[in-house]
């Protein structure tokens, strides 16, 4: 099966997705997802509310390659990264990767990787507005090296 | 043409988001390009100059400064990405 990759305006039902994902396929033993929700305690102030920009093209170009090297590094029956754009409240999703796979070890493996090169990769700003007025949220170093394990373990993880 | 795009905090720093232009004269890498459009005026040279971390993507994929460039590319600025 095809991964599947959506960037929408549009709130999403991370529960209904996950139903989606493994309906129909009895070989999937494991379903591991990760959910990415707008924190309300921002940097340095709270949030109400975040607003997310991206480069439209490249952010579908990105996306496709990462759950493509995820499914070339572990054996997946089927992925769906959700990402959402334009503004949110705190406590809204903004995205959900799910990997389906037949044996856990894989599937918690390949969302891991997919969320951690999407942090790092995927062309979207996220912009806070806060009491103190709107800011553009800066890259973390802790998130490039999240991503950066998953350049020195090029072995292939069979779950 | 060239079509030159930039987002998030260097969009709102040069005061627009995207453009067309004619390749100008010499220019034949990214690093070229840069350092065409800093000429353009003190905000220009202060978003693309490098005191803050600026990435560039040619035709949608991130490239080096030394990346070529030929009529007809879409380049792209932006700022260390933020989603997830």
């Amino acid at each position: 099966m095809a991964g599947r990759i959506r960037v929408q305006a549009e709130a999403f039902d991370p529960g209904a997705e996950l139903d989606a994902l493994a309906r129909g396929d009895a070989g999937v033993g494991a379903l591991v997802s990760f959910i990415g929700r707008v924190r309300e305690d921002g940097a340095h102030a709270p949030v109400s509310r975040l607003t997310l920009e991206h480069y439209p093209g490249m952010t579908e170009k990105v996306l496709g390659a990462i759950v493509e090297q995820a499914r070339a590094r572990w054996e997946l029956r089927d992925v769906v990264v959700i990402h959402r754009v334009g503004a949110m409240e705190p406590g809204e999703p903004i995205v959900l990767v799910a990997v389906a796979g037949a044996h856990r070890a894989a599937a918690f493996a390949a969302c891991e990787f997919i969320i951690d090169r999407l942090k790092t990769r995927a062309p979207f700003w996220k912009r806070e507005r806060t009491p103190q007025g709107d800011r553009w949220v800066e890259a973390r170093a802790g998130d490039a090296q999240a991503a950066g394990r998953w350049d020195h373990d090029a072995g292939r993880h069979r779950g | 043409m060239i079509r030159v795009l930039y987002f998030a905090r260097l969009r709102e720093a040069v005061g627009t988001g995207e453009e067309s232009l004619a390749l100008p004269a010499g220019v034949r890498s990214v690093a070229a390009l840069t350092a065409h459009l800093r000429t353009r005026g003190p905000q220009w040279d202060e978003a693309l100059g490098g005191r803050r971390p600026v990435l560039v993507a040619v035709n949608q994929t991130v490239a080096a400064p030394v990346g070529a460039l030929a009529d007809g590319d879409e380049i792209a600025y932006f700022p260390p990405v933020t989603g997830g």
